[in-house]
């Protein structure tokens, strides 16, 4: 059983007892711990079910390579699945709870899947779940949906908050290890501002476990004092719990900073995301130990030789009285040794190697009296829900069980891989190492930044130098060269020297015994966390899937949230054993940041809830949202959807607006509207180009209405041109298109005819702009006073500076209702009192303050057209009848050319029409009409579809605009349209203008 | 994130200050092109492993536009110059070919 040791526990305080749970068991740990160290001194060795076969998983690994020990931590707001236990510090009253089972962890009904795994094998989704079809969406998809997914997601609302971080540096450390602190050192003497990142708590990295002297002082020592060294240094800051999370172009790395999952009830922000731009980085992130493949290497108390050595030395834990160590490498007797040392039993060390003689670490294992097999290897591992013994076999033949062994722990290594993940974010290169049998960054093919030069240098363990002596000199050159790389001089110091371990060469082992048997192979797992096994990985070969990249889809290896930090290597080793092929032939899959998952809080920062997106709010706001207002975001405005009375819903009050602007008086909040001045000598000849119809003959105090297409011809935005003198345009566009208007015109002026005089600058936030409208919109302007508004004095489609109730006002007479229409524009500061003046004077003309809804009725009614419904990317002026704002004179303008080719010219394209339903109802906005026959997909053919569709009140009845084929040579022929409800409602195609043909309302 | 320096304001900033707009120095075709012409004003556009022109817009700063030349492979800058220009400086393309020897791109080289 693994306990907790009397002795050992290098980051434990024994004197502070922590209290936590763990599926409803009150449980006891210390500070230090983790919660993977916790569980295991509790003898809590199984943690969770596998995912696809709900296998009994245990922890494996002591660090972020960790793939069975994910937990669901916390409760309501702070709930949070699939967090790694090797990772998680333990604190008072932690609460954490297994996944992936059913009813229970020990007794989980979806183990039956393991039973069935021989006939569910690489790609049995694929292969069972494709036919019959029909089957696919209420029997085969509910029914994966239900099994898939590892924790649950969270519900409601994150309690914790979130921050983002810009710092700069010239040199970036990511980890805190022996060689990460060496190289932050080198660089940092030299001057340069240097980050250095651990993701741990705890400094030094692996080298304080191995032990081993600096300088002649031992490790231990040598991090408390490099800690202290460059705490002092103004240059450089230090962070822990931060891992560098991804490398992306030129020097950009994310960071992902853990404050408070070790103490919940401290103040601030959980996780904090630091957006560094770093000159140069140096990525310090050591080297993952990789499991062997042996059958049963899944079964809890099968760990990492490495993680077994941490958790004795950091942590006081043994995860079993009697283990057995099975290695390719010297490194794993270091396990064997530290567990020996501290009184446990180790039957026996097999090693798949044959050295003709003993290396440092053998001698020492053999002298202190441990068992050594060479050339052995494990069969099958023996146990269910924990290890009871393995059965040994030679490494060289099938499997056939030599000699069985008890033990409740086997200590497996496999040799080490470079951590290289962030090497690979941003392109760099790896190359094969044969000695050691892993990849390692190719230093001659580094990621490159903005001016061409690599700014990314591996250091120590994860450039693939393992001894100390060689590790300290990488760190220290790496060190120096990113400083010199960054523009600094490096001071000029020697490497520290280390000390020297001779060890054997490793023999890379992928499969172990090498000839084991069918029914070994399927029990000898690559991927734990997304059950993929060696036999799977060669079904893909055979089946086919060659290149690694398919492979991996295929099997899912490596998909799992440790994007197969252990099982990747192991994986290709295989796949090209199956491919007979050598392993840099089939090369690796990519590397993806983040390293390891981060949360999405992190993420989002501190944008969310009302920072999220900044609102846009009119001079009136307050007063709409004072008096009713039934907001709609409008872009980043929001505009008054209705102005809701009390007792009244929002429908009525849209009826309500409606009816009262057409019989009395209605003022719409117009300031959102785009207002773009044009100036210059050559404005009009711009504007003839923006626009499909002329604006240079225009003549100063006329408005005109206007089209602007794209140059592939589709209508972009529409709106009225006030051409205030000479030299002057003012451009009116739609609330949406204020921002993307003005950038057009700022791109054809920039990039294309940049040798005319023209400027433009968007004023819309200048102005408030209010429409008055309604048959009593003339007298309340009269009642304000100050200047003439008749109709001699002010026609329709024109307009003058003047003031009205001792406001300085530009008057539109414009109408986008059919109505008596002015639209007035007054200094944004001015708007909320020239609204409340218009107020006054209408109070006994009936006014209603009106909503965007009511001014969509309005314009329908009417049979004007609106951005955004009548178009929606695709549609061209021609379409919508509007041939009229067309110019025939001008030789070219924006779309022009486009509006002559063949699909444009089309007389099949759909053309604009209004619909009334034949019972008085509204149409679904958005439906289809249906045409007789079906098409290729044996859907029904369509001819046309609603663009907008209201109720009007004026009219009692509902009103549609529509596109549909040869629409308007096809007045009062009756079409259907099936609605999403079931219905069909059959519709006649009318005229668009529903109110007033002959505009007789607003020409008065 | 790409790091840029605009020629207009001289300021080095990061992408998210910028805004691609696509590849530099198309000529435009207008009324009376034939289609193909037109056609490949819209529609075709350079993917090259190497050498690229492209167009940028110190959308954040400045708001002028401007060009790059950039390597989409390495994500090196060969340099930046302002848009209005229907060819890329001198200086830039003899810089460029001191690292891309033999590098050509649309009609320049």
């Amino acid at each position: 059983m693994s306990t907790r040791l009397a002795t050992h526990g290098r980051l434990l305080n024994k004197d502070r007892a922590i209290r936590f749970t763990f599926n409803g068991k009150q449980l006891k740990g210390f500070e230090g711990d983790t919660l993977a160290s916790a569980l295991l001194a509790n003898d809590q060795m199984l943690v969770g079910r596998s995912f696809k076969y709900h296998r009994p998983r245990g922890i494996v690994a002591a660090g972020v390579e960790e793939p069975n020990a994910l937990v669901n931590l916390g409760v309501e707001g702070h709930f949070e699945p699939n967090q790694r236990a090797t990772t998680t510090e333990l604190f008072e009253g932690l609460l954490a709870t297994s996944q992936n089972h059913w009813p229970s962890l020990e007794f989980d009904v979806g183990a039956i899947n393991a039973k069935l795994s021989r006939f569910m094998p690489a790609g049995f989704y694929y292969k069972m779940f494709i036919h019959p079809r029909p089957l696919w969406k209420h029997v085969y998809e509910p029914f994966i949906r239900q099994a898939a997914g590892l924790g649950q997601a969270p519900k409601g609302r994150d309690f914790d908050s979130y921050e983002h971080f810009y710092p700069f540096c010239d040199v970036l450390v990511i980890g805190g290890g022996i060689a990460g602190l060496h190289a932050a050192k080198a660089a940092a003497q030299s001057g340069a501002k240097v980050i250095v990142l651990e993701q741990t708590a705890h400094w030094g990295g692996r080298a304080p476990v191995d032990g081993g002297e600096v300088d002649g002082k031992p490790v231990d020592n040598v991090v408390d004092e490099l800690i202290a060294e460059l705490s002092e240094m103004e240059n450089v800051t230090l962070r822990a719990r931060t891992m560098g999370a991804g490398v992306y172009d030129h020097g950009y790395v994310l960071g992902y900073e853990r404050l408070t999952d070790h103490q919940p009830d401290a103040d601030g922000p959980r996780h904090r995301l630091w957006r560094i731009r770093a000159g140069q980085v140096v990525t310090a992130t050591g080297a993952i130990e990789r499991p062997l493949s042996f059958a049963g290497n899944d079964i809890p108390g099968v760990m990492l030789a490495s993680a077994v050595r941490d958790y004795v030395v950091n942590y006081g834990v043994c995860a079993g009285d009697r283990t057995v160590v099975v290695t390719n490498n010297d490194d794993a007797y270091r396990t064997a040794i530290v567990l020996k040392n501290a009184g446990l039993t180790v039957p026996v060390i097999l090693d798949a190697r044959s050295l003709s003689e003993d290396s440092a670490l053998v001698a020492e294992a053999k002298a202190a009296g441990i068992r050594v097999m060479m050339g052995h290897g494990v069969s099958k591992v023996l146990g269910g829900k924990r290890v009871t013994g393995v059965a040994i076999c030679a490494q060289a033949g099938e499997g056939a069980v030599l000699e069985e062994v008890a033990c409740d722990a086997v200590a497996m290594s496999g040799g080490w891989s470079p951590v290289v993940h962030l090497w690979s974010h941003c392109g760099g290169k790896l190359i094969w190492d044969n000695n050691f049998a892993m990849f390692r960054p190719d230093v001659d093919k580094a990621p490159k930044g903005a001016d061409g030069a690599p700014f990314v240098s591996p250091a120590g363990a994860a450039n693939g130098h393992f001894g100390l002596m060689e590790l300290l000199g990488d760190a220290h050159a790496m060190g120096q060269g990113a400083a010199k790389a960054a523009g600094f001089e490096p001071k000029r110091a020697s490497a520290p020297e280390g000390s020297c371990v001779d060890q054997a060469p490793m023999a890379p082992v992928w499969l172990m015994p090498q000839g084991a048997s069918v029914a070994l192979r399927s029990k000898s797992w690559l991927d734990y966390q997304n059950d993929v096994k060696v036999s799977d990985v060669q079904l893909a070969a055979q089946e086919g899937f060659e290149s690694v990249e398919h492979a991996k889809r295929y099997t899912t290896l490596g998909m799992a949230t440790d994007q197969g930090k252990m099982s990747n290597i192991n994986g290709l080793a295989i796949l090209s054993d199956a491919l007979n092929q050598p392993i840099p032939q089939t090369g690796t899959t990519t590397f993806r940041p983040p390293y390891t998952p981060i949360s999405m809080g992190a993420i989002g920062g501190e944008a969310r809830g009302d920072v999220f997106q900044p609102i846009r709010r009119t001079p009136m706001h307050d007063w709409h949202d004072a008096n009713g207002a039934d907001w709609e975001p409008v872009g980043q405005w929001r505009r008054p959807y209705a102005f809701v009375r009390s007792g009244e819903r929002v429908h009525d009050a849209v009826m309500r607006e409606v009816r009262n602007t057409r019989e009395h008086l209605g003022l719409l909040d117009a300031s959102t509207l785009g207002k773009i001045i044009v100036k210059g000598p050559d404005a009009g000849k711009f504007l003839d180009m923006l626009y499909t119809n002329v604006m240079s003959t225009l003549k100063p105090g006329k408005c005109r209405y206007g089209l602007m297409c794209s140059e592939n011809g589709f209508l972009v935005d529409d709106g009225v041109v006030a051409r205030i003198d000479e030299d002057t345009f003012l451009c009116h566009t739609t609330t949406g298109g204020a921002e993307s208007i003005h950038a057009h015109m700022e791109e054809w002026l920039q990039t294309e005819w940049w040798e005319w005089k023209v400027y433009v600058a968007n004023v819309t936030e200048q102005y408030a702009q209010i429409a008055v409208v309604g048959p009593n919109a003339r007298k309340a302007l009269e009642t304000l006073g100050g200047m003439d508004v008749s109709k001699e004095a002010l026609g329709f489609m024109e307009w003058a500076d003047g003031s009205l109730g001792g406001f300085d006002v530009r008057v539109y007479r414009i109408s986008f209702s059919g109505e008596l229409s002015y639209e007035i524009a007054v200094r944004a500061s001015e708007g909320q009192a020239f609204w409340d003046a218009l107020m006054a004077a209408g109070e006994d003309l009936g006014v209603m303050p009106y909503g965007t809804e009511a001014l969509h009725i309005l314009r329908a009614e009417k049979g004007f057209i609106m951005i955004g419904d009548e178009t929606d990317g695709t549609v061209i002026p021609q379409d919508l009848g509007l041939h009229w704002a067309l110019s025939k004179k001008k030789e070219d303008y924006l779309g022009k050319r486009a509006h002559t080719r063949t699909h444009m010219s089309d007389p099949e394209r759909w053309q604009l029409v209004g619909l009334e339903t034949l019972d008085g109802s509204v149409l679904p906005d958005g439906a289809y009409a249906v045409a007789a026959g079906t098409n290729a997909n044996g859907q029904k053919n369509v001819q046309g579809r609603v663009t907008s569709s209201y109720h009007s009140p004026n009219l009692d009845k509902g009103i549609a605009m529509g596109l549909v084929l040869h629409g308007p040579d096809r007045m009062g022929e009756v079409i259907d349209f099936p609605g999403t409800d079931g219905k069909t409602y059959q519709a006649k195609i009318v005229s668009a203008v529903f109110y007033d043909p002959e505009g007789e309302k607003q020409n008065v | 994130m790409l790091i840029l320096t605009c020629p207009c304001c001289g300021q080095t900033g990061e992408e998210t200050e910028f805004h691609a707009g696509g590849e530099a120095h198309l000529k435009r075709f207008g009324p009376g092109s034939s289609d193909d012409d037109f056609q490949g004003y819209l529609f075709m556009r350079e993917n090259p492993k190497g050498v690229h022109f492209e167009r940028w817009r110190h959308v954040y700063g400045c708001g002028k536009w401007f060009h790059a030349a950039r390597c989409t492979m390495t994500l090196e800058i060969f340099g930046t110059y302002p848009a209005q220009t229907l060819e890329p400086p001198k200086d830039l393309c003899d810089k460029i070919s001191g690292k891309r020897p033999g590098w050509s791109w649309r009609t320049f080289s």
